[in-house]
Protein backbone atom coordinates (compact mmCIF):
# COMPACT_ATOMS: atom_id res chain seq x y z
CA UNK A 1 0.00 0.00 0.00
CA UNK A 2 1.39 3.42 -0.84
CA UNK A 3 2.25 6.45 1.39
CA UNK A 4 -0.18 9.03 1.41
CA UNK A 5 0.22 11.17 -1.14
CA UNK A 6 -1.02 14.58 -2.10
CA UNK A 7 -2.68 14.76 -5.51
CA UNK A 8 -1.39 17.86 -6.91
CA UNK A 9 -2.86 16.92 -10.71
CA UNK A 10 -5.65 14.48 -10.67
CA UNK A 11 -6.63 14.66 -14.35
CA UNK A 12 -7.43 11.19 -15.37
CA UNK A 13 -5.03 10.69 -17.43
CA UNK A 14 -2.09 12.10 -15.07
CA UNK A 15 -3.67 9.84 -12.58
CA UNK A 16 -3.76 6.94 -14.80
CA UNK A 17 0.15 7.52 -15.51
CA UNK A 18 1.05 7.79 -12.12
CA UNK A 19 -0.99 5.37 -10.45
CA UNK A 20 -0.36 2.36 -13.22
CA UNK A 21 -4.11 1.79 -12.38
CA UNK A 22 -6.25 0.31 -15.26
CA UNK A 23 -8.27 3.39 -16.28
CA UNK A 24 -10.59 2.74 -19.58
CA UNK A 25 -9.53 4.84 -22.49
CA UNK A 26 -13.09 5.95 -23.05
CA UNK A 27 -12.90 7.80 -19.46
CA UNK A 28 -9.89 9.67 -19.86
CA UNK A 29 -11.21 11.01 -23.01
CA UNK A 30 -14.64 11.80 -21.25
CA UNK A 31 -14.55 15.62 -21.43
CA UNK A 32 -13.86 17.53 -18.37
CA UNK A 33 -17.29 18.36 -16.10
CA UNK A 34 -15.19 19.94 -12.91
CA UNK A 35 -12.26 21.38 -13.00
CA UNK A 36 -10.29 22.71 -9.86
CA UNK A 37 -7.72 24.39 -9.92
CA UNK A 38 -5.19 24.84 -6.72
CA UNK A 39 -7.82 26.15 -5.01
CA UNK A 40 -7.57 27.08 -1.18
CA UNK A 41 -9.65 29.01 0.91
CA UNK A 42 -9.97 30.78 4.28
CA UNK A 43 -12.55 32.27 6.12
CA UNK A 44 -11.23 35.82 7.36
CA UNK A 45 -8.28 37.45 5.73
CA UNK A 46 -5.21 36.28 7.98
CA UNK A 47 -1.93 36.20 5.70
CA UNK A 48 1.00 35.03 6.92
CA UNK A 49 4.10 37.56 6.30
CA UNK A 50 5.19 35.47 3.04
CA UNK A 51 1.50 35.92 1.88
CA UNK A 52 0.37 32.33 2.53
CA UNK A 53 -2.90 31.73 3.93
CA UNK A 54 -2.71 31.20 7.78
CA UNK A 55 -5.22 28.63 8.94
CA UNK A 56 -7.09 27.67 5.53
CA UNK A 57 -10.10 25.54 5.51
CA UNK A 58 -8.93 24.44 2.23
CA UNK A 59 -5.05 23.98 0.70
CA UNK A 60 -3.99 23.60 -2.72
CA UNK A 61 -6.58 21.08 -3.77
CA UNK A 62 -6.61 20.59 -6.81
CA UNK A 63 -9.59 18.02 -8.79
CA UNK A 64 -10.65 17.00 -11.97
CA UNK A 65 -13.99 15.35 -12.88
CA UNK A 66 -14.81 13.92 -15.58
CA UNK A 67 -17.91 13.69 -17.03
CA UNK A 68 -20.55 11.46 -16.35
CA UNK A 69 -18.00 10.42 -13.22
CA UNK A 70 -19.17 9.41 -9.57
CA UNK A 71 -16.88 10.96 -7.31
CA UNK A 72 -17.27 11.04 -3.62
CA UNK A 73 -15.39 12.88 -1.29
CA UNK A 74 -14.60 11.14 1.99
CA UNK A 75 -13.51 12.69 4.96
CA UNK A 76 -14.19 13.49 8.55
CA UNK A 77 -16.63 16.11 10.25
CA UNK A 78 -14.47 19.66 10.05
CA UNK A 79 -12.38 18.73 6.89
CA UNK A 80 -14.00 21.34 4.14
CA UNK A 81 -15.44 18.91 2.28
CA UNK A 82 -18.70 20.86 2.47
CA UNK A 83 -16.83 23.84 2.18
CA UNK A 84 -15.32 22.37 -1.36
CA UNK A 85 -18.89 21.42 -2.63
CA UNK A 86 -19.68 24.83 -1.74
CA UNK A 87 -17.35 26.56 -4.04
CA UNK A 88 -17.86 24.31 -6.70
CA UNK A 89 -21.91 25.20 -6.53
CA UNK A 90 -20.64 28.76 -6.66
CA UNK A 91 -22.30 29.59 -2.88
CA UNK A 92 -19.01 31.06 -2.13
CA UNK A 93 -15.89 32.04 -3.66
CA UNK A 94 -12.02 30.44 -3.51
CA UNK A 95 -9.41 32.73 -1.50
CA UNK A 96 -7.23 31.60 -4.56
CA UNK A 97 -7.49 29.30 -7.47
CA UNK A 98 -10.38 28.62 -9.60
CA UNK A 99 -12.96 26.86 -10.38
CA UNK A 100 -14.55 26.11 -13.57
CA UNK A 101 -17.35 23.56 -14.45
CA UNK A 102 -17.44 23.18 -18.43
CA UNK A 103 -19.40 20.39 -17.39
CA UNK A 104 -22.55 23.35 -17.04
CA UNK A 105 -24.56 25.20 -14.52
CA UNK A 106 -24.42 22.58 -11.26
CA UNK A 107 -27.20 21.67 -8.74
CA UNK A 108 -26.65 20.82 -4.61
CA UNK A 109 -28.46 19.00 -2.59
CA UNK A 110 -27.76 19.37 0.84
CA UNK A 111 -27.41 17.59 3.84
CA UNK A 112 -30.99 18.46 6.35
CA UNK A 113 -34.49 19.08 4.49
CA UNK A 114 -33.94 21.73 2.92
CA UNK A 115 -37.15 22.32 1.13
CA UNK A 116 -39.22 24.83 1.39
CA UNK A 117 -41.67 23.94 4.02
CA UNK A 118 -44.39 26.85 2.53
CA UNK A 119 -44.53 24.55 -0.43
CA UNK A 120 -46.14 21.37 -1.26
CA UNK A 121 -43.32 18.46 -2.54
CA UNK A 122 -44.73 19.67 -6.04
CA UNK A 123 -44.59 22.92 -5.72
CA UNK A 124 -40.84 22.63 -4.78
CA UNK A 125 -40.17 21.20 -8.07
CA UNK A 126 -42.42 23.88 -9.45
CA UNK A 127 -40.02 26.29 -8.01
CA UNK A 128 -37.12 25.05 -9.57
CA UNK A 129 -38.50 24.42 -12.99
CA UNK A 130 -39.37 28.36 -12.65
CA UNK A 131 -36.27 29.73 -11.70
CA UNK A 132 -34.26 27.26 -14.40
CA UNK A 133 -36.20 28.95 -16.99
CA UNK A 134 -38.34 25.81 -18.14
CA UNK A 135 -41.82 26.65 -19.78
CA UNK A 136 -45.26 27.09 -18.41
CA UNK A 137 -46.76 24.21 -19.78
CA UNK A 138 -43.98 21.74 -19.49
CA UNK A 139 -43.95 22.13 -15.40
CA UNK A 140 -47.29 19.57 -14.51
CA UNK A 141 -45.35 16.65 -16.86
CA UNK A 142 -42.07 17.55 -15.77
CA UNK A 143 -43.14 17.70 -11.96
CA UNK A 144 -45.23 14.00 -12.21
CA UNK A 145 -41.54 12.64 -14.07
CA UNK A 146 -39.67 13.81 -11.66
CA UNK A 147 -41.79 12.08 -8.82
CA UNK A 148 -42.11 8.89 -10.98
CA UNK A 149 -38.20 8.83 -11.26
CA UNK A 150 -37.57 8.90 -7.33
CA UNK A 151 -40.79 6.96 -6.50
CA UNK A 152 -42.93 9.36 -5.43
CA UNK A 153 -45.47 9.37 -8.40
CA UNK A 154 -48.96 10.97 -7.32
CA UNK A 155 -47.64 12.46 -3.98
CA UNK A 156 -47.09 16.11 -5.15
CA UNK A 157 -49.59 17.62 -3.22
CA UNK A 158 -47.94 16.37 0.19
CA UNK A 159 -46.81 19.11 2.68
CA UNK A 160 -43.13 18.49 3.62
CA UNK A 161 -43.99 18.41 7.02
CA UNK A 162 -46.33 15.27 6.23
CA UNK A 163 -43.19 13.43 4.46
CA UNK A 164 -40.88 11.35 6.07
CA UNK A 165 -36.88 11.84 5.83
CA UNK A 166 -36.62 9.42 3.45
CA UNK A 167 -39.13 11.17 1.32
CA UNK A 168 -38.53 14.08 2.21
CA UNK A 169 -34.73 13.00 0.30
CA UNK A 170 -35.99 12.07 -2.64
CA UNK A 171 -37.68 15.03 -3.34
CA UNK A 172 -35.26 16.98 -2.81
CA UNK A 173 -33.48 14.84 -5.51
CA UNK A 174 -35.97 15.66 -7.56
CA UNK A 175 -35.94 19.35 -7.39
CA UNK A 176 -32.13 19.07 -7.63
CA UNK A 177 -33.57 17.23 -10.64
CA UNK A 178 -35.33 19.65 -11.82
CA UNK A 179 -32.81 22.32 -12.08
CA UNK A 180 -31.53 20.64 -15.91
CA UNK A 181 -28.01 20.58 -14.69
CA UNK A 182 -26.03 17.72 -15.48
CA UNK A 183 -23.49 18.08 -12.23
CA UNK A 184 -24.96 17.19 -9.39
CA UNK A 185 -23.12 18.42 -6.16
CA UNK A 186 -24.60 15.97 -3.03
CA UNK A 187 -23.69 17.40 0.62
CA UNK A 188 -24.09 14.42 2.75
CA UNK A 189 -27.48 13.70 1.38
CA UNK A 190 -28.50 10.48 3.32
CA UNK A 191 -26.72 11.32 6.56
CA UNK A 192 -30.02 11.69 8.45
CA UNK A 193 -31.75 8.81 7.05
CA UNK A 194 -31.92 5.36 8.98
CA UNK A 195 -29.45 2.42 7.05
CA UNK A 196 -32.43 0.58 5.41
CA UNK A 197 -33.30 3.80 3.55
CA UNK A 198 -30.51 4.99 3.15
CA UNK A 199 -29.74 1.69 0.92
CA UNK A 200 -32.88 1.69 -1.06
CA UNK A 201 -31.49 5.46 -1.51
CA UNK A 202 -28.02 4.44 -2.57
CA UNK A 203 -29.77 2.06 -5.32
CA UNK A 204 -31.77 4.46 -6.68
CA UNK A 205 -29.55 7.24 -7.10
CA UNK A 206 -27.05 4.86 -8.57
CA UNK A 207 -29.87 3.94 -11.36
CA UNK A 208 -31.11 7.76 -11.94
CA UNK A 209 -27.16 8.59 -12.11
CA UNK A 210 -27.09 6.01 -14.85
CA UNK A 211 -30.52 7.24 -16.37
CA UNK A 212 -30.05 10.81 -16.37
CA UNK A 213 -26.50 10.79 -17.36
CA UNK A 214 -25.38 12.74 -14.58
CA UNK A 215 -21.83 13.88 -13.36
CA UNK A 216 -21.96 13.54 -9.48
CA UNK A 217 -19.68 15.05 -6.84
CA UNK A 218 -20.86 13.18 -3.51
CA UNK A 219 -19.55 14.29 -0.51
CA UNK A 220 -19.86 11.92 2.87
CA UNK A 221 -17.76 10.90 6.19
CA UNK A 222 -19.30 7.36 5.87
CA UNK A 223 -17.01 4.86 4.07
CA UNK A 224 -19.20 1.97 2.92
CA UNK A 225 -21.27 4.49 1.38
CA UNK A 226 -18.57 5.95 -0.52
CA UNK A 227 -17.23 2.71 -1.57
CA UNK A 228 -20.80 1.81 -2.38
CA UNK A 229 -21.64 4.75 -4.73
CA UNK A 230 -18.33 6.25 -6.06
CA UNK A 231 -16.27 5.36 -9.13
CA UNK A 232 -13.55 7.30 -7.48
CA UNK A 233 -13.07 8.08 -4.00
CA UNK A 234 -10.90 10.95 -2.87
CA UNK A 235 -9.86 11.11 0.86
CA UNK A 236 -9.79 14.26 2.46
CA UNK A 237 -7.89 15.33 5.30
CA UNK A 238 -8.55 18.04 7.67
CA UNK A 239 -6.91 21.31 8.69
CA UNK A 240 -5.95 22.55 5.73
CA UNK A 241 -8.29 20.25 4.00
CA UNK A 242 -6.22 18.75 1.03
CA UNK A 243 -6.77 14.93 -0.92
CA UNK A 244 -4.19 12.86 0.59
CA UNK A 245 -5.27 9.50 -1.19
CA UNK A 246 -7.58 8.72 -3.98
CA UNK A 247 -9.06 4.80 -4.86
CA UNK A 248 -10.35 3.93 -8.42
CA UNK A 249 -13.52 1.48 -7.37
CA UNK A 250 -13.09 -0.55 -10.44
CA UNK A 251 -16.56 -2.74 -9.76
CA UNK A 252 -18.95 -3.30 -12.60
CA UNK A 253 -21.96 -5.11 -12.04
CA UNK A 254 -23.87 -5.58 -8.49
CA UNK A 255 -21.80 -3.26 -5.47
CA UNK A 256 -23.51 -4.34 -2.75
CA UNK A 257 -21.48 -3.85 0.10
CA UNK A 258 -21.46 -7.06 0.73
CA UNK A 259 -19.69 -7.96 -1.83
CA UNK A 260 -15.81 -9.05 -0.67
CA UNK A 261 -13.97 -6.72 -3.04
CA UNK A 262 -15.94 -3.64 -1.74
CA UNK A 263 -15.74 -4.89 1.67
CA UNK A 264 -11.96 -5.28 1.69
CA UNK A 265 -11.81 -1.94 -0.21
CA UNK A 266 -13.98 -0.36 2.56
CA UNK A 267 -11.77 -1.80 5.24
CA UNK A 268 -8.61 -0.16 3.58
CA UNK A 269 -10.34 3.21 3.43
CA UNK A 270 -11.21 3.11 7.03
CA UNK A 271 -7.85 2.15 7.93
CA UNK A 272 -6.62 5.67 5.87
CA UNK A 273 -9.77 7.59 7.73
CA UNK A 274 -8.87 6.31 11.05
CA UNK A 275 -5.06 7.18 10.32
CA UNK A 276 -5.85 10.70 9.23
CA UNK A 277 -8.61 11.03 12.20
CA UNK A 278 -5.60 10.18 14.79
CA UNK A 279 -3.15 12.48 13.38
CA UNK A 280 -5.43 15.38 13.85
CA UNK A 281 -6.41 14.77 17.29
CA UNK A 282 -3.24 14.82 18.48
CA UNK B 1 -67.36 34.95 28.80
CA UNK B 2 -67.15 34.63 32.15
CA UNK B 3 -64.82 37.28 32.42
CA UNK B 4 -67.66 39.45 30.25
CA UNK B 5 -70.20 38.30 33.23
CA UNK B 6 -67.95 38.99 35.62
CA UNK B 7 -67.31 42.69 34.04
CA UNK B 8 -70.97 43.60 33.97
CA UNK B 9 -71.57 42.54 37.70
CA UNK B 10 -69.13 44.94 38.86
CA UNK B 11 -70.90 47.10 36.02
CA UNK B 12 -73.68 46.73 37.95
CA UNK B 13 -72.59 46.88 41.59
CA UNK B 14 -70.74 49.91 40.66
CA UNK B 15 -74.29 51.48 39.55
CA UNK B 16 -76.29 50.85 42.42
CA UNK B 17 -73.90 52.11 44.92
CA UNK B 18 -74.76 55.62 42.77
CA UNK B 19 -70.39 55.63 42.91
CA UNK B 20 -70.93 58.25 39.94
CA UNK B 21 -74.60 60.10 39.51
CA UNK B 22 -76.52 57.73 37.12
CA UNK B 23 -76.31 60.47 33.93
CA UNK B 24 -72.47 59.76 34.23
CA UNK B 25 -72.43 56.20 34.73
CA UNK B 26 -75.44 54.58 33.22
CA UNK B 27 -76.51 51.04 34.20
CA UNK B 28 -75.73 48.34 31.84
CA UNK B 29 -79.43 48.30 30.72
CA UNK B 30 -79.15 51.60 29.54
CA UNK B 31 -76.50 51.28 27.75
CA UNK B 32 -77.81 48.11 25.86
CA UNK B 33 -81.24 50.34 25.26
CA UNK B 34 -78.94 53.05 23.35
CA UNK B 35 -76.99 50.71 21.74
CA UNK B 36 -79.88 48.92 19.89
CA UNK B 37 -81.35 51.76 19.45
CA UNK B 38 -77.88 53.07 18.02
CA UNK B 39 -77.32 50.01 15.88
CA UNK B 40 -81.06 50.26 14.07
CA UNK B 41 -80.33 53.67 13.34
CA UNK B 42 -78.30 53.95 10.16
CA UNK B 43 -75.53 56.28 11.72
CA UNK B 44 -73.83 53.95 13.46
CA UNK B 45 -72.88 51.89 10.52
CA UNK B 46 -71.67 55.27 8.28
CA UNK B 47 -69.21 55.70 11.39
CA UNK B 48 -68.02 52.01 11.76
CA UNK B 49 -67.98 52.26 7.95
CA UNK B 50 -66.28 55.88 7.95
CA UNK B 51 -63.82 54.51 10.22
CA UNK B 52 -62.76 51.48 8.76
CA UNK B 53 -62.16 53.00 5.67
CA UNK B 54 -60.20 55.07 7.20
CA UNK B 55 -57.79 52.25 8.79
CA UNK B 56 -57.49 50.23 5.86
CA UNK B 57 -56.07 52.63 3.86
CA UNK B 58 -54.01 54.47 6.58
CA UNK B 59 -52.73 50.16 7.19
CA UNK B 60 -52.73 49.57 3.65
CA UNK B 61 -50.19 51.92 3.12
CA UNK B 62 -48.40 51.09 6.32
CA UNK B 63 -48.06 48.01 4.64
CA UNK B 64 -46.19 49.10 1.79
CA UNK B 65 -44.36 51.40 3.25
CA UNK B 66 -43.78 48.63 6.53
CA UNK B 67 -42.35 45.71 4.06
CA UNK B 68 -40.09 47.94 1.87
CA UNK B 69 -38.79 49.10 5.59
CA UNK B 70 -38.56 45.56 7.09
CA UNK B 71 -36.24 44.27 3.72
CA UNK B 72 -34.17 47.18 3.63
CA UNK B 73 -33.32 46.72 8.07
CA UNK B 74 -32.90 42.99 7.17
CA UNK B 75 -30.81 43.37 4.11
CA UNK B 76 -28.81 46.29 4.53
CA UNK B 77 -26.23 46.28 7.90
CA UNK B 78 -25.55 49.60 7.94
CA UNK B 79 -29.18 50.81 7.64
CA UNK B 80 -30.35 48.69 10.76
CA UNK B 81 -27.71 49.75 12.66
CA UNK B 82 -28.50 53.49 12.11
CA UNK B 83 -32.70 53.34 11.88
CA UNK B 84 -32.97 50.17 14.06
CA UNK B 85 -33.17 51.62 17.16
CA UNK B 86 -35.48 54.23 15.77
CA UNK B 87 -37.93 52.48 14.38
CA UNK B 88 -38.22 50.53 18.00
CA UNK B 89 -38.29 53.67 19.24
CA UNK B 90 -41.09 54.94 17.04
CA UNK B 91 -43.06 51.47 18.18
CA UNK B 92 -43.10 52.93 21.76
CA UNK B 93 -43.88 56.14 21.45
CA UNK B 94 -47.65 56.45 21.22
CA UNK B 95 -48.73 57.38 17.80
CA UNK B 96 -51.29 60.01 19.71
CA UNK B 97 -48.13 62.25 20.71
CA UNK B 98 -48.15 62.99 16.32
CA UNK B 99 -51.94 63.96 16.45
CA UNK B 100 -50.87 67.47 17.06
CA UNK B 101 -48.10 67.62 14.69
CA UNK B 102 -50.66 66.10 12.26
CA UNK B 103 -52.93 68.65 12.65
CA UNK B 104 -50.13 71.34 12.27
CA UNK B 105 -49.35 70.31 9.32
CA UNK B 106 -51.98 68.82 7.55
CA UNK B 107 -55.10 70.70 9.35
CA UNK B 108 -58.25 68.66 10.54
CA UNK B 109 -57.66 65.82 7.56
CA UNK B 110 -58.27 62.75 6.00
CA UNK B 111 -54.64 63.20 5.60
CA UNK B 112 -54.13 64.17 9.20
CA UNK B 113 -55.75 61.06 10.41
CA UNK B 114 -53.91 58.84 7.83
CA UNK B 115 -50.63 60.08 8.95
CA UNK B 116 -50.97 59.33 12.40
CA UNK B 117 -52.04 55.43 11.33
CA UNK B 118 -49.17 55.24 9.34
CA UNK B 119 -46.48 56.03 11.80
CA UNK B 120 -48.50 53.96 14.06
CA UNK B 121 -48.32 50.66 12.72
CA UNK B 122 -45.66 50.80 9.96
CA UNK B 123 -42.86 50.62 12.82
CA UNK B 124 -44.48 47.33 14.24
CA UNK B 125 -44.58 45.60 10.18
CA UNK B 126 -41.30 46.56 9.50
CA UNK B 127 -40.05 44.98 12.68
CA UNK B 128 -42.08 42.04 12.64
CA UNK B 129 -40.85 41.50 8.60
CA UNK B 130 -37.12 42.11 10.00
CA UNK B 131 -37.25 40.12 12.79
CA UNK B 132 -39.20 37.01 10.59
CA UNK B 133 -36.15 37.48 8.60
CA UNK B 134 -33.77 37.55 10.88
CA UNK B 135 -35.29 34.17 12.69
CA UNK B 136 -35.35 32.30 8.81
CA UNK B 137 -33.07 29.19 8.83
CA UNK B 138 -29.88 30.03 6.85
CA UNK B 139 -30.12 27.48 4.75
CA UNK B 140 -33.33 29.12 2.60
CA UNK B 141 -31.59 32.03 0.98
CA UNK B 142 -28.75 29.45 0.26
CA UNK B 143 -31.20 27.08 -1.62
CA UNK B 144 -32.58 30.12 -3.34
CA UNK B 145 -29.24 31.24 -4.31
CA UNK B 146 -28.81 27.20 -5.53
CA UNK B 147 -32.07 27.48 -7.57
CA UNK B 148 -31.14 30.69 -9.05
CA UNK B 149 -33.33 33.46 -7.60
CA UNK B 150 -31.85 36.47 -6.87
CA UNK B 151 -32.75 39.97 -6.65
CA UNK B 152 -36.56 40.12 -6.13
CA UNK B 153 -36.89 36.32 -7.32
CA UNK B 154 -35.03 35.80 -3.97
CA UNK B 155 -37.53 38.14 -2.04
CA UNK B 156 -40.89 36.64 -3.61
CA UNK B 157 -40.05 33.11 -3.62
CA UNK B 158 -37.98 32.53 -0.62
CA UNK B 159 -37.57 35.78 2.04
CA UNK B 160 -41.14 36.83 2.35
CA UNK B 161 -42.40 33.40 2.64
CA UNK B 162 -39.89 31.87 4.88
CA UNK B 163 -40.28 35.14 7.10
CA UNK B 164 -43.72 34.66 6.58
CA UNK B 165 -44.94 33.93 10.25
CA UNK B 166 -42.80 37.04 11.73
CA UNK B 167 -44.66 39.15 9.03
CA UNK B 168 -48.05 38.04 10.04
CA UNK B 169 -47.44 38.74 13.41
CA UNK B 170 -45.98 42.11 12.30
CA UNK B 171 -49.15 42.70 10.52
CA UNK B 172 -51.60 41.90 13.70
CA UNK B 173 -49.53 44.04 15.90
CA UNK B 174 -49.27 46.96 12.89
CA UNK B 175 -53.39 46.69 12.68
CA UNK B 176 -54.47 47.09 16.19
CA UNK B 177 -51.56 50.21 16.41
CA UNK B 178 -53.60 51.52 13.26
CA UNK B 179 -57.29 50.87 15.06
CA UNK B 180 -55.66 52.46 18.09
CA UNK B 181 -53.82 55.17 16.26
CA UNK B 182 -56.64 55.98 14.08
CA UNK B 183 -59.43 56.51 16.65
CA UNK B 184 -56.74 58.90 18.89
CA UNK B 185 -57.02 61.13 15.84
CA UNK B 186 -60.47 60.61 15.28
CA UNK B 187 -61.17 62.23 18.73
CA UNK B 188 -58.77 64.96 17.81
CA UNK B 189 -59.49 66.18 14.50
CA UNK B 190 -63.10 66.55 14.83
CA UNK B 191 -64.78 68.19 11.81
CA UNK B 192 -68.28 66.78 10.41
CA UNK B 193 -67.41 67.62 7.34
CA UNK B 194 -64.23 65.14 6.78
CA UNK B 195 -67.84 62.07 7.94
CA UNK B 196 -68.14 60.89 11.19
CA UNK B 197 -66.30 58.02 12.13
CA UNK B 198 -66.27 55.95 15.53
CA UNK B 199 -63.90 58.30 17.24
CA UNK B 200 -65.94 61.10 16.13
CA UNK B 201 -68.67 59.68 17.95
CA UNK B 202 -66.82 58.86 21.29
CA UNK B 203 -66.84 62.76 20.84
CA UNK B 204 -70.20 63.62 20.37
CA UNK B 205 -71.08 61.50 22.90
CA UNK B 206 -68.48 63.84 25.33
CA UNK B 207 -69.64 67.05 24.11
CA UNK B 208 -73.75 66.05 24.47
CA UNK B 209 -72.69 64.04 27.76
CA UNK B 210 -74.51 61.11 26.66
CA UNK B 211 -72.82 58.71 28.50
CA UNK B 212 -74.72 55.36 27.04
CA UNK B 213 -73.25 56.92 23.56
CA UNK B 214 -69.90 57.31 24.86
CA UNK B 215 -69.86 53.63 26.10
CA UNK B 216 -71.98 51.96 22.95
CA UNK B 217 -68.98 54.31 21.03
CA UNK B 218 -66.17 52.46 23.36
CA UNK B 219 -67.87 48.92 22.60
CA UNK B 220 -68.32 49.29 19.07
CA UNK B 221 -64.52 50.16 18.62
CA UNK B 222 -63.76 47.25 20.64
CA UNK B 223 -65.71 44.81 18.65
CA UNK B 224 -64.22 46.15 15.43
CA UNK B 225 -61.34 45.79 16.17
CA UNK B 226 -61.29 42.30 17.58
CA UNK B 227 -63.50 40.96 15.04
CA UNK B 228 -60.89 42.00 12.28
CA UNK B 229 -58.36 40.37 14.22
CA UNK B 230 -60.58 37.20 14.23
CA UNK B 231 -61.71 37.33 10.66
CA UNK B 232 -58.61 38.31 8.85
CA UNK B 233 -55.71 37.62 11.10
CA UNK B 234 -56.38 34.29 13.47
CA UNK B 235 -57.32 32.80 10.22
CA UNK B 236 -54.36 33.58 8.69
CA UNK B 237 -51.58 33.02 10.97
CA UNK B 238 -53.67 29.33 11.49
CA UNK B 239 -53.08 28.61 7.69
CA UNK B 240 -49.59 29.36 7.56
CA UNK B 241 -48.63 27.67 10.53
CA UNK B 242 -50.75 24.69 9.77
CA UNK B 243 -49.37 24.67 6.28
CA UNK B 244 -45.54 24.32 7.73
CA UNK B 245 -47.03 21.90 10.35
CA UNK B 246 -46.10 24.45 13.14
CA UNK B 247 -49.11 23.94 15.01
CA UNK B 248 -51.95 21.58 16.17
CA UNK B 249 -55.20 22.36 13.63
CA UNK B 250 -56.90 23.94 16.64
CA UNK B 251 -55.57 26.05 19.93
Amino acid sequence: MSESTIVPDSSPRAVAERSGLHVPESLIDAATAVSINRVSKSFGNDLNPDGSLRAPVLKEISLDVRQGEFVCLLGASGCGKSTLLNLIAGLDSPTQGTIETPGGRTALMFQESALFPWLTAGDNIKLALRLADVPKAEWNDEIERLLELVHLGGQGSKRIHELSGGMRQRVALARALAQRSKILLMDEPFAALDAITRDVLHEELSRIWQEQDLTIIFVTHNVREAVRLGQRVMLMSSRPGTFVRQWDVDVTGERRIEAPEIAALASEITTDLRREIRRHAK
Amino acid sequence: MLAIVVLLVIWWVAYWLKLQPPHLLPSPLDVWGTFTKLLTNGAVWEAVTKSLQRAFLGFAISVVLGTLLGLALAQFTLFRRAFGPLITGLQILPSIAWVPAAILWFSISTEAMLFVVILGATPSIANGLASGIAQMPSIYPRVGKMLGATGFDAIRFVILPAALPGYIAGLRQGWAFAWRSLMAAELIAYAPALGIGLGQVLQQGRELVDMPMVMTAIILILFVGILVELCIFAPLERYVLKQRGLAGAKR
